[in-house]
């Protein structure tokens, strides 16, 4: 039972009691805004934050559409095309019923319901990614069936975090998250993670992409993770008091399969790192802490000395230079540092600020645009995911971004990253050298500097996304931080 | 300190995923056992997440729902003896019971004015419709729940002084009581709002002849354990709430020998049999005490969220919890979907009303629709239908009974125990099978069908729940 309606070659259609999760309505909304003779498109759920972009579109949605309807909106002027393209939204499984009146296999509407098969031992673990004012009520459910719970959603209300990670310590549980997008256990990744190598080395992170990095970086050593427990962003506040730190440290100290630990995390809270560093004194285990910015150190800095210390030898860490010439900078000028990840931004933005002095940033409190020709962009930050998928999952708003600068007379140097792993986009590589080829094509020299976040057992196959990079003329480096300094060496005219 | 073990670390995961289904997606890629659930915003409302998550994380919640239910589940009704409600209740002329939360005559709805109507008539306190429906408006009468005083009554539930109740004890504490009205049949019925003379007459009759019959039949016999019978009427195709024709049937096989032995002339008793065993609902009048008085156990728990009494007057719909004591959480009464009989419409049909939603709080009625096939048409679905309505309220609810069980499903207990959180959580509204009365006062039954209660009762109460909850 749909309700359609239209405004000129606007035309909409509501799929009442159809709920689907964001991520994958808005990967089906760029596919069918991209088909031929299509204009616009936006499939969306009822949410006040999507009415307001069907109105933004001029889309005559029902005013009496509830957060569990469905909506697609199609702006093409013939009706054939409009038509064609609800096909699509419908084919892409946007609007197939689940479950709610008989045949078919029963899916679960509860994590109790889920969590119990029949016949199969109890679930150990929920991930959650549900929008965040709902994220939390899901992950006390999961407490309360005795389950350790992953919160990859955020957004989720301070409040809410502090009442499920109070309840998480009464009930002897971990919360990792909210906005937790890293973890591995056993081996399995959960969210955007790589695949390495078995080891000993256990992570706490509260930093999903510096997770990643410290991991490939070990993993490049030959040292392998036993595992990885996300703590999310705010774990270390003043507020939240290292809730979820201190247990993950305490699960790791008693897992005999780990016998080193690494705590990766953006400046904490003064209380929350004193709270962290004093528990971490009790350990029986080695504990080294990475806290980026603070101790003016590098994740690869900080990976060398837990390599030191396990009496691991320091690898070159790999790079892949370009086979023709184009290594050196024309001229010197402005650096511009176009990131997927946070952390890895961040990181980037301390190494080319050292070097380069001021650069502006939507990162934290920094230096104007006016001031300075330096810039450094997190393209994962909120004001670019608002309504989109993560850069890592849909790298087009950046890659329109490289292409601009590549043109721009005053940019001497591109720096980004390129994230693989579970999670991830199938192939970053192969767009960002496109681009560079176009660029080249047009007559850009500017050297474009990629760190590459990865480990050879990804899926996407690390030395493949090097190659393909080096083959459009980008130089590759897996240490973000060589990656940075080489780009500042270049802007400062150094290299 | 709690225990550092975890199986994070010593068990392969075994992943419930709520929500993209690009995280479940890259699980299954890697091998990993995955559990998707199906997930639905929670019911919409100001301030309705930050309740749920005060609710959740309240750290009582957990014992204080356990603790709730047992006591329901602890409870073992009996059908104890059958008396005038003027005795067992005190109800004096010129007070009514009726069903649903509190209402006045100015807010009453079509079936239940009608219903009040025919009491006045019955009790002699009016001379013609006209007059009673007058005095009435006037404010002669006082109008107070069935709920407040320990008793549930179908459809408009009216309860006048002459009116015969069965009276039901609890076997495990017999301080513990509730009632019911006596069932009268189907069609033009005093509870579906019609007040005509045959109305009236067949009340007469029920006073006269069928309650003292039932009082010295029941006394004779004993007490009647009304749990088993429910526990059976699931493997007889019952739901206990639109369906009791096995229901009545044993209540008829175990009253018999003692129906015949007493005093009271052939022609009574064969008119007596004659009218229960006519009559498919006639124990739907037990059912419903029977999970009144188990529920009623389940009251006043401090931090529990079990829904302890559903039900209509004919405009509201309410509900109460047990951690909030008496409070009503109310909201409009829907109109059922479902058939029609005759040349009746949706038109002609009244917005939900009665107290026999007591049985799906109780998880049977709706809840247990995949024990009643053979309904399921009359509330106008299939047999699919069925066991997903069932299925569903396995999500809503904290337990399975040990006692009800369904043998379609394996005989899995009844779901048991509705949970605000849940019903909040997760959308799913409890599913009500019901009878409808028309509209005008006076028409009767026109229809059956399937209603659920309006959303806003249970975003009401997790706020309340919210408020009162411990900080975790």
């Amino acid at each position: 039972m749909t309700t359609d309606t239209a405004n000129g070659d606007i035309a909409v259609r509501v799929y009442p009691g159809t709920y689907r999760d964001s991520v994958s309505l808005m990967l089906l909304s760029r596919e069918v805004a991209t088909m031929d003779g299509v204009a616009d498109a936006l499939v969306g759920m009822g949410t006040a934050v999507n009415l307001q972009s069907f109105t933004e579109m001029g889309a005559p949605v029902p005013s009496d559409v509830a957060e569990n309807d469905l909506i697609v909106a199609v702006q093409a002027a013939d009706p054939a095309v409009r038509e064609a393209a609800f096909a699509r939204a419908e084919a892409g499984d946007a609007t197939r019923p689940t479950g709610a009146t008989g045949g078919g296999e029963r899916r679960a509407r509860s994590v109790r319901t889920a969590a119990r098969v029949p016949g199969q031992a109890p679930a150990s673990l929920a991930l959650v990614s549900v929008p965040g004012p709902h994220a939390a009520g899901v992950a006390l459910e999961a407490l309360n069936e005795g389950l350790d719970v992953m919160v990859f959603s955020d957004n989720v209300p301070l409040k809410h975090e502090i009442a499920l990670k109070r309840t998480a310590e009464r009930l002897g549980r971990l919360v990792m998250g909210p906005d937790c997008g890293t973890a591995v256990l056993q081996g399995a990744c959960l969210g955007f993670a790589n695949v390495t190598r078995p080891g000993t080395v256990g992570v706490v992170a509260a930093s999903g992409t510096g997770a990643q990095h410290l991991m490939s970086l070990l993993d490049a050593a030959h040292v392998g993770v036993s595992h990885c427990l996300g703590v999310g962003g705010r774990d270390l506040s003043e507020e939240v008091g290292a809730s979820s730190a201190v247990r993950a440290l305490d699960i790791l100290d008693a897992d005999p399969q780990t016998d080193r630990i690494v705590v990766i995390s953006k400046p904490p809270a003064p209380a929350a790192a004193e709270r962290l560093t004093a528990h971490a004194a009790t350990l029986s285990k080695p504990v080294h802490t990475i806290l980026l910015g603070t101790q003016g150190q590098d994740i690869t800095s900080a990976v060398e000395e837990v390599l030191h210390a396990q009496g691991v030898a320091v690898p070159e860490w790999p790079q892949w230079a370009p086979g023709s010439p184009g290594g050196r900078s024309a001229r010197s000028g402005a650096l511009r540092g176009l990131y997927c990840g946070g952390t890895l931004a961040e990181e980037a933005l301390l190494v080319v600020e050292a070097e380069l002095g001021a650069v502006s940033s939507n990162l934290g409190k920094r230096a104007a645009e006016s001031e300075t020709p330096h810039r450094v962009v997190d393209f994962g930050a909120d004001e670019f995911t608002q309504g989109r998928p993560h850069p890592m999952i849909d790298p087009m708003p950046r890659e329109e971004q490289l292409r601009a600068e590549l043109l721009d007379e005053d940019c001497a140097v591109v720096l980004l990253d390129v994230v693989l792993g579970h999670g991830a986009h199938p192939d970053p590589a192969s767009g960002v050298a496109a681009v560079v080829r176009d660029g080249r094509a047009l007559g850009s020299t500017t050297p474009v500097i990629v760190s590459l976040c990865g480990t050879q057992d990804d899926p996407q196959d690390l030395t493949r996304q090097a190659e393909t990079l080096q083959a459009a003329g980008a130089e590759v480096y897996v240490s973000n931080a060589a990656a940075a300094r080489r780009a500042a060496r270049l802007a400062a005219g150094k290299d | 300190m709690p225990s550092t073990e975890s199986r994070l670390t010593s068990e392969a995961p075994s992943v419930v995923t709520v929500g993209a289904e690009l995280l479940t997606d890259t699980l299954t890629a890697q091998g990993a056992p995955v559990h998707p659930v199906d997930f639905r915003p929670p019911l919409a409302g100001d301030g309705v997440d930050d309740a749920l998550v005060d609710v959740l994380a309240d750290p009582r919640r957990a014992e204080a729902n356990e603790t709730a239910l047992n006591r329901v589940l602890g409870v073992r009704p009996r059908l104890v003896d059958v008396r005038p409600a003027s005795e067992f209740l005190g109800l004096r002329p010129g007070t009514f019971y009726h069903a649903g939360p509190p209402i006045a005559w100015k807010d009453a709805s079509g079936p239940l004015r009608g219903a009040l109507i025919g009491a006045m008539l019955f009790e002699g306190l009016a001379q013609s419709p006209e007059e009673a429906e007058k005095a009435l408006a006037e404010g002669a009468a006082t109008l107070e729940p069935c709920h407040h005083h320990g008793g549930v009554g179908p459809m408009a539930g009216v309860v006048s002084p002459s009116m015969w109740v069965f009276v039901l004890r609890d076997e495990a504490d017999p301080e513990r009581y509730s009632w019911c009205s006596l069932n009268e049949g189907l069609g033009k019925v005093l509870r579906y709002g019609a007040y005509g003379p045959e109305v009236v007459e067949r009340l007469r009759w029920m006073s006269s002849v069928l309650g003292p019959v039932l009082r010295d039949a029941v006394r004779a016999r004993g007490p009647i354990d009304l749990g088993t019978i429910l526990a059976q009427m699931l493997h007889m195709g019952d739901e206990a709430h639109n369906r009791n024709r096995a229901g009545t049937l044993m209540l008829l096989r175990d009253l018999l020998p003692n129906l015949v032995a007493g005093d009271h002339p052939a022609e009574d008793l064969a008119e007596v049999m004659r009218f229960v065993g006519g009559n498919d609902h006639f124990f739907l009048n037990l059912a419903m005490p029977a999970l009144k008085l188990m529920l009623d156990a389940g009251r006043d728990v401090p931090g529990s969220s079990l829904v302890v009494a559903m039900a209509r007057n004919g405009t509201e719909f309410g509900i109460q919890v047990s951690g909030t004591g008496d409070q009503w959480f109310t909201g409009p009464a829907q109109y059922p979907e479902g058939l029609f009989l005759g040349s009746y419409g949706p038109d002609d049909a009244n917005p939900d009303i009665g107290d026999s939603a007591i049985t799906e709080t109780g998880g049977m009625g709706g809840f247990v629709m995949a024990a009643a096939p053979a309904i399921v048409r009359l509330v106008g679905g299939d047999a699919a239908f069925a066991m997903d309505a069932t299925q569903n309220m396995y999500e809503i609810t904290n337990d399975d009974h040990p006692l009800f069980q369904l043998p379609i499903l394996d005989f899995r207990g009844s779901p048991t125990g509705i949970d605000v959180a849940k019903v909040v959580s997760t959308g799913i509204l409890p599913q009500i099978n019901t009878g409808m009365a028309g509209r005008v006062p006076g028409t009767g039954q026109v229809g059956a069908g399937l209603v659920t209660p309006p959303a806003e009762c249970f975003t009401k109460a997790i706020r309340a729940l919210g408020e009162a909850a411990e900080a975790p």
